[in-house]
């Protein structure tokens, strides 16, 4: 299913003394099959954005397509579409609530699937436990308060990737984890992409998250997308990037750098990439153009 | 996103009765409620009326949003008004218009139901124009200092105002995290809109355990804030906020003292709300 | 002269004992020093942070504060006025509706007058450089200006001692940015001592020194950019080396020769010299 966004606006609280426009005409098309980064800083819009995708804010103004479902429609299935476009908010540990991890992970696919029997839920719950890497045995019975951290997090992508969404949305997922969580998380975001999962979004502020991971990516500012385009196109930016108060990864700062030297390096942005680009300069010597 | 201490009614203004004490303006709310009730007919309570129109003239809280407020509680005014108008003995059988079953409508009980209805109307503005033009963070100001009396009947004064004015900081917050864990379970198929009661009151438990869960976590995290920066309870504590009475609040004190001056004065003139049947009748 | 002193110290959360949070650590912090503790999500870098400042009293062992134990219960005003902490949630920590409430609730406590508290607040608004919010509301603000709220609050306390538990892991990098520059000039300008818990490597290299904690031990205690270089050892306790640090070992191992790098800005000058010789 591909997204495709155009114009699209939310204004909070309207018509008070408090109405604040998060969204002001985003345009923006996510494809098929891509792992896509939304970037910009906080009140840029990006998280009113994807609340939007999964109709949790309803379209005021503009168009919203996913696949067939039309957003703007009054009509659309929106429980449906739920199904099909999974949510991950930022800290979602916050909405564990079951006495047992099995009757959290199993919420969600109860809620969409009723017509499932008892082994047909379990085995869905076991297997999405299993791909967030948790022991079936474990944890089914665990009360979900129970566990550390890290472990929470995962019970909670489960509860989301149960039902096998198409397109999976996380806002921050790897937010308050250690180095080590961080890189395990996005292990497991890959390991899901590309099967019944065919597209990922995540919202990140996390320069590096992006340029490592993502196959395309949008930045937000001030409620409209300013930029979209590849990690390595986005990044070449960084100019603009600064200015708009983002970071810029640490290969593309070293880049940047090594650039205003007058050594000619490429926009690859991901540490293996420019780790290969820096290796094979070696080999000429370092070009310059001395001017 | 209601991420605002403004949450509720206050209609954010730089005004003449936005800037008074807040204990003033409790002071002169509890003043003016008793002079609605002391009211006991039309011309007084025509004198609580132009008051009050003062004070949201001086409140420069448009009178759409001063009248809002009423739209709650209509139906507990009509309510009242209409049992007010059916049920309201006369004493005068010439003046009874209709008796059916029990059900008598005599121009007194229409009198009544007017008298009544205006009434709780002016009681539900007036106190309106105290929330609409006080934070909650200065009310609770307000009401500590003019509790500190009890102090001395050992009424632990500080920590109900302390009490309240967190509850009243974690409001917003409170109300930030339930909208996320509404929208975070609608996102797995929640469904809060349809459905019987009991239906409804279960759908509600993935949001209140999570809630809960996080009040708790959210206290013991305050508790821990408020003892690593020193916090001992009230003693050998001092205070940074001082409220300071003005001459604004002078100003609204005279007024209502006029006010109740003139509504008693008003009530001897023309007696009675039923008086003014002597003129028509 | 030594601000924190821990003497073999033991914490279990369990009443009867047993798996210890913080297991046997030893550990000295001089006044003025600017420490990063570093660990993975349960390594016990919490928990010794709050033993610091009497929030958690030792099971065994002793820590003591400019030499004040903090298991003596009538020190510990005193221990707290000098050990100001700032916590994780930004959310969590403001217990007014308005900024300048919520800097002199220190004040209040301690028994200032209101002349000075006013003084204090002036003083610890500027520093974190947050005036202009004087009479704004925590809840509309950002994260990283929470936060400074937060550091404002403990500053207010005049304290000697501030201690950061994870105080930037909510936070997005400008937020992060904000509060590691009013952490870093507190520390230069001021002399004040800090102790920064944190996950981000990068953040420890700000500080003078890094310390290692595993299993509620400390492991590694040293340079910043002696323990990023000692990286095999750093993985075997399941943390990551700063991603400028990474690139650098990776080039390191490709056979190019550069040296130690642990920021864009050295990687960049350490490739450069190395093109430049080849």
């Amino acid at each position: 299913m591909r997204i495709v966004a155009k114009g699209l606006k939310y204004v909070y609280n309207p018509k008070s003394p408090f109405a604040s426009t998060a969204l002001d005409g985003v345009d923006i098309e996510i494809k098929e099959g891509e792992f896509f980064g939304i970037i910009g800083h906080t009140g840029s819009g990006k998280s009113t954005f994807v609340q939007h995708l999964n109709a949790l804010l309803k379209v005021s103004e503009g168009y919203l397509k996913i696949g067939e479902y039309d957003l703007a429609e009054k009509k659309c299935n929106f429980l449906e579409l739920r199904s099909k476009v999974g949510m991950v908010f930022q800290y979602p540990e916050y909405q564990l609530f079951a006495e047992t991890v099995e009757k959290d992970v199993a919420f969600g696919l109860k809620n969409f699937r009723k017509e499932l029997n008892e082994e047909e839920t379990r085995a869905a719950v076991k297997e999405a436990l299993e791909t967030v890497g948790l022991d079936w045995n474990a944890v089914k019975d665990a009360s979900p308060f129970e566990l550390s951290g890290g472990q929470k997090r995962r019970v909670a992508i489960a509860g989301v990737i149960v039902t096998k969404p198409e397109i999976l949305i996380l806002d921050e997922p790897a937010a308050g984890l250690d180095p080590l969580g961080k890189k395990e998380l996005m292990e497991l975001l890959h390991s899901i992409h590309g099967g019944w999962c065919k597209t990922i979004v995540i919202v990140s502020h996390d320069m590096d998250e992006i340029a490592e991971n993502c196959t395309r990516a949008a930045v937000f500012s001030a409620g409209k997308v300013v930029m979209e385009g590849k990690p390595s196109e986005i990044f070449s930016r960084a100019d603009e990037l600064l200015s708009l108060g983002l970071d810029i990864p640490v290969t593309a700062k070293c880049a940047r750098i090594l650039q205003s030297r007058g050594i000619k390096i490429g926009t690859d942005f991901t540490c293996d990439d420019f780790v290969k680009q820096v290796l094979a300069l070696r080999g000429k010597g370092g070009e310059r153009d001395d001017e | 996103m209601m991420n605002d201490v403004t949450f509720g009614q206050y209609y954010p203004a730089k005004s003449f009765v936005h800037s008074m004490d807040p204990r003033a303006k409790i002071v002169l709310s509890i003043a003016y409620i008793v002079a609605i009730f002391l009211a006991n007919n039309f011309f007084g309570l025509a004198a609580v009326t132009l008051f009050l129109v003062i004070a949201v003239a001086f409140s420069r809280v448009p009178a759409g949003s001063v009248l809002r407020s009423v739209k709650m509680i209509l139906f507990v005014i009509v309510f009242t008004a209409v049992l007010n108008l059916f049920f309201y003995s006369s004493s005068d059988e010439l003046h009874v218009l209709v008796k059916w079953w029990v059900i008598t409508i005599s121009w007194e009980s229409i009198i009544n139901m007017i008298f009544l209805a205006m009434r709780l109307f002016l009681l539900v503005l007036g106190t309106s124009v105290l929330t609409l033009t006080t934070t909650p963070v200065a009310l609770t100001d307000g009401i500590e200092s003019l509790l500190t009396p009890l102090k001395w009947i050992r009424f632990p004064v500080h920590e109900l105002a302390l009490i309240m004015s967190i509850a009243l900081r974690f409001i917003p917050t409170l109300i930030d995290e339930t909208n996320r864990i509404v929208s975070a379970q609608k996102a797995r198929g929640a469904n809060f809109e349809t459905g019987g009661l009991i239906k409804r009151a279960k759908a509600m438990i993935p949001v209140l355990v999570p809630l809960l869960v996080s009040a708790f976590r959210r206290a013991e995290d305050l508790g821990d804030a408020m003892d690593a920066r020193c916090y001992s309870g009230s003693k050998g504590r001092t205070k940074y906020k001082k409220l300071t009475f003005g001459w604004r609040d002078a100003i609204g004190l005279l007024l209502l003292a006029g006010l109740i001056t003139g509504v008693v004065f008003l009530n001897i003139y023309f007696g009675g709300k039923f008086a003014i049947l002597n003129y028509f009748l | 002269m030594e601000a924190v002193h821990f003497d073999n110290v033991r914490y279990s959360y369990r009443e009867e004992g047993g798996e210890y949070a913080v297991n046997g650590v030893t550990l000295t912090v001089r006044e003025g020093e600017f420490v990063a503790v570093l660990g993975r999500n349960g390594s016990g870098k919490s928990t010794l942070a709050k033993l610091i400042n009497a929030l958690l009293e030792p099971t065994s062992g002793t820590v003591t504060v400019f030499g004040m134990d903090t298991l003596d219960e009538k020190k510990t005003f005193e221990i707290r006025k000098n050990a100001g902490m700032v916590f994780q949630n930004p959310d969590n920590q403001t217990v007014a509706s308005i900024v300048e409430d919520d800097v002199a609730f220190g004040p209040e406590n301690i028994g200032l007058p209101r002349e000075e508290i006013g003084k204090r607040i002036d003083f610890a608004l500027k520093a974190v450089g947050m005036e202009q919010f004087r009479h704004a509301t925590p809840s509309r603000l950002s994260g990283g200006q929470k936060q400074r709220i937060a550091i404002a609050g403990v500053l207010a306390i005049l304290p000697k001692i501030m201690i950061l538990d994870e105080s930037t892991a909510m936070l997005d990098p400008k937020g992060r940015r904000e509060v590691m520059e009013v952490v870093r000039r507190l520390n230069k300008e001021q002399g004040m001592t800090v102790i920064l818990i944190t996950h981000f490597m990068e953040e420890a290299l700000q500080a003078d020194r890094a310390i290692v904690m595993h299993n509620g031990e400390v492991v590694m205690d040293g340079a910043p950019e002696e323990i990023f270089a000692r990286s095999e050892e750093l993985e075997s306790y399941n943390l990551t080396l700063p991603r400028a640090a990474y690139i650098c070992k990776k080039l390191q191992e490709a056979g190019m020769s550069v040296g130690n790098a642990f920021t864009a800005e050295e990687l960049a000058e350490e490739i450069c010299g190395s093109l430049q010789k080849g």
